[in-house]
């Protein structure tokens, strides 16, 4: 398992904070930290739009709970993006005053929420790999991060939990929830393959020890994925045809009424303090 | 025991303060007026997240929208416990909800007027959170044991909504000219329908001296509605702003504030169908009843299949 404290960098006896932070590592990290903050703000931002529309009222609950996690996550994330950056912006101004060109979440969480076979596949994807993202990111060398992800992997661990018996609920139900499941996955599949790329932001980290390989979470992702969706009775798709952009800026064309939406009033009234 | 006798010594442990627990002998007609009002305010919690939710994906920083996210949350916990609550008299959630969804159950009328600017979610955190506040510490006493722990619990939560929607206001009253504006125009549209949320005037009240006397309550509306005005009054004041009536004065004897007269064409209207939300909403709930059946459905089917193979297990096991 990856651990960014034993290998890669000569270090000093203490771990990395954001004042003894190498300053060539800061781009790399700002843009990684973005990628984290990004993914978990617009998925927090798709879960909440079930907030008093889900199929039962215990249901609302358990999907604002994600999308509460979701967004502290976020606010951790993007203030500690803003504090690598060192530009004097918050957590806010990275949250509310980018366009979607800087934007660096994955293409999977910003799709519409669909109906709630597909939250539940895309949140079964997605937390799986958060799951194992942050058991390793707790051994990050960089100490700021490190704690961040060691709250962050227990959240992920309820939302895979979560979202795996749904699945396998809608999987194993009827043969309407069957079929919307598969569809749901299919329709998905394509967008899970950026969660493993490996760009130069990532070979800069993982050498610093600061993050893991995405590389080496793919198999282990693909396991447990697949392992629910057995049980789900459902199959996973051969396509191996996958999108990518996110990361680089290249997203779909929701995002920015994502944004839009999101940050309408800190854009329409720039001077105001809410 | 006969019926007369029966309800006398019911009526007598209501008078020594007693609680009323579910295994209890009640009358009928307690039961029946306890089920209405208690779905009611159930239904009131659940509606009542559609107007805030509005503003979830437009809160205007990561803290308020965590705030907004878990206040809305919190409601809809409260309509879970109180469904629970009103379960305990012998009716079924499933029953009651459909009653909503067919237009035949009411709610509170505040929720049928829209959010338009995100100084409504700091009114109506501060008004309308407070005005339940007001009614709910009353209901934290009612006679009937269950209904009162619930509200022991909600009023906590409440609290706490109330002290996040004022400090909303607050921080919109030193803003900019632009966001006090906003704040005055919410403040002028949710006061009018906030003093409405207590009820028709004592002498309309229909149901108001048999809760009374059974204890459910124990103020009346215009004496809630009149507490609500004197703790609110100083807090608006203190913000700068002004309440939309102008017969609004102080009473130097009697300690109190005196406020115009309430439009209760415009309550009865929006009770009866004709408030500006009343459709949407019901629509919304209804629109997500229907969009949830065929998880409802699966859920459903799935516990059948497990059950079944539970059972093959156990006879093979045995
Ligand atoms: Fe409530
Ligand atoms: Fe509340």
């Amino acid at each position: 398992m990856f651990d960014g404290r034993a290998s890669g960098r000569p270090t000093s006896d203490t771990d990395m904070t954001t004042a003894t932070l190498d300053p060539e590592l800061r781009p790399a990290l700002f843009d990684y930290l973005l990628r984290l903050g990004d993914d978990a703000l617009v998925l927090g931002h798709r879960l909440s739009e079930w907030c008093g529309h889900g199929p039962y009222l215990e249901e609302d609950i358990a999907l604002t709970n994600l999308a509460l996690d979701c967004v502290g996550q976020a606010n951790g994330l993007l203030g500690l993006a803003a504090e690598v950056e060192g530009a004097g912006r918050d957590a806010d101004d990275l949250a509310f005053r980018r366009d979607a060109l800087d934007f660096r979440n994955a293409l999977i969480v910003e799709l519409p929420k669909g109906d709630f076979g597909f939250t539940v596949a895309r949140q079964l994807l997605f937390s799986a790999y958060a799951h194992l993202l942050y058991e390793a990111l707790r051994e990050s060398a960089f100490e700021p991060l490190a704690g961040i992800a060691a709250k962050a992997f227990k959240e992920a661990r309820y939302h895979l939990r979560h979202s795996s018996e749904w699945l396998i609920r809608l999987g194993d139900g009827t043969d309407e929830s069957r079929q919307r499941a598969q569809t749901a996955l299919d329709d998905l599949w394509m967008y899970t393959g950026e969660l493993f790329e490996k760009d130069d932001t990532l070979r800069t980290l993982v050498d610093a020890g600061l993050a893991p390989d995405p590389r080496a979470l793919e198999a282990p992702w693909r396991e447990r994925v697949e392992a629910v969706v057995s049980q789900a009775t459902l199959t996973l798709p051969e396509d191996d045809f996958m999108l990518t952009g996110g990361r680089s800026g290249r997203h779909t064309e929701h995002l920015g009424h994502l944004l839009a939406e999101m940050q309408f009033l800190p854009r329409a009234y720039p001077d105001a303090v809410w | 025991m006969n019926e007369v006798a029966q309800v006398e010594e019911f009526e007598a442990r209501i008078r020594q303060g007693e609680k009323i627990e579910p295994k209890d002998w009640m009358p009928e007609r307690y039961r029946k007026q306890l089920v209405r009002m208690m779905s009611q305010h159930a239904h009131s919690e659940v509606v009542g997240m559609l107007p805030e939710g509005n503003w979830i994906t437009r809160a205007p920083s990561l803290r308020r929208k965590m705030a907004l996210l878990a206040k809305v949350q919190d409601e809809a916990g409260h309509g879970l416990y109180i469904y629970s609550a009103t379960e305990t008299l012998g009716v079924d959630r499933d029953d009651l909800v459909q009653a909503l969804l067919e237009g035949k159950a009411k709610y509170s009328s505040i929720f049928n007027y829209p959010t338009l600017t995100w100084a409504d979610i700091g009114v109506i955190g501060w008004f309308v959170d407070g005005a339940a506040i007001v009614n709910q510490t009353m209901l934290a006493k009612a006679s009937y044991g269950p209904y009162a722990r619930a509200m022991i619990r909600i009023c906590k939560e409440e609290n706490f909504h109330k002290k996040q929607g004022y400090e909303i206001c607050v921080t919109m009253a030193r803003g900019t000219p632009e966001q006090r504006e906003m704040l005055q125009d919410a403040i002028n549209r949710w006061w009018w329908p906030t003093l409405m949320m207590f009820g028709p005037p004592d002498k309309d009240s229909t149901n108001s001296a048999e809760l009374l006397r059974w204890k459910v309550k124990q103020k009346s509306n215009d004496e809630l509605r009149r507490h609500f005005v004197n703790i609110t009054v100083p807090q608006v004041q203190a913000l700068g702003m002004t309440l939309p009536d102008p017969d609004l004065k102080y009473d130097e004897e009697a300690g109190a504030w005196r406020f115009g007269a309430i439009d209760w064409d415009e309550f009865w209207r929006v009770v009866r169908g004709r408030g500006p939300c009343n459709r949407e909403r019901l629509r919304a709930r209804r629109a997500a009843h229907e969009a949830g059946a065929w998880v409802r459905a699966a859920a459903e089917a799935y516990a059948a299949k497990q059950r079944a193979k539970q059972e093959t297990n156990g006879v093979r096991a045995a």
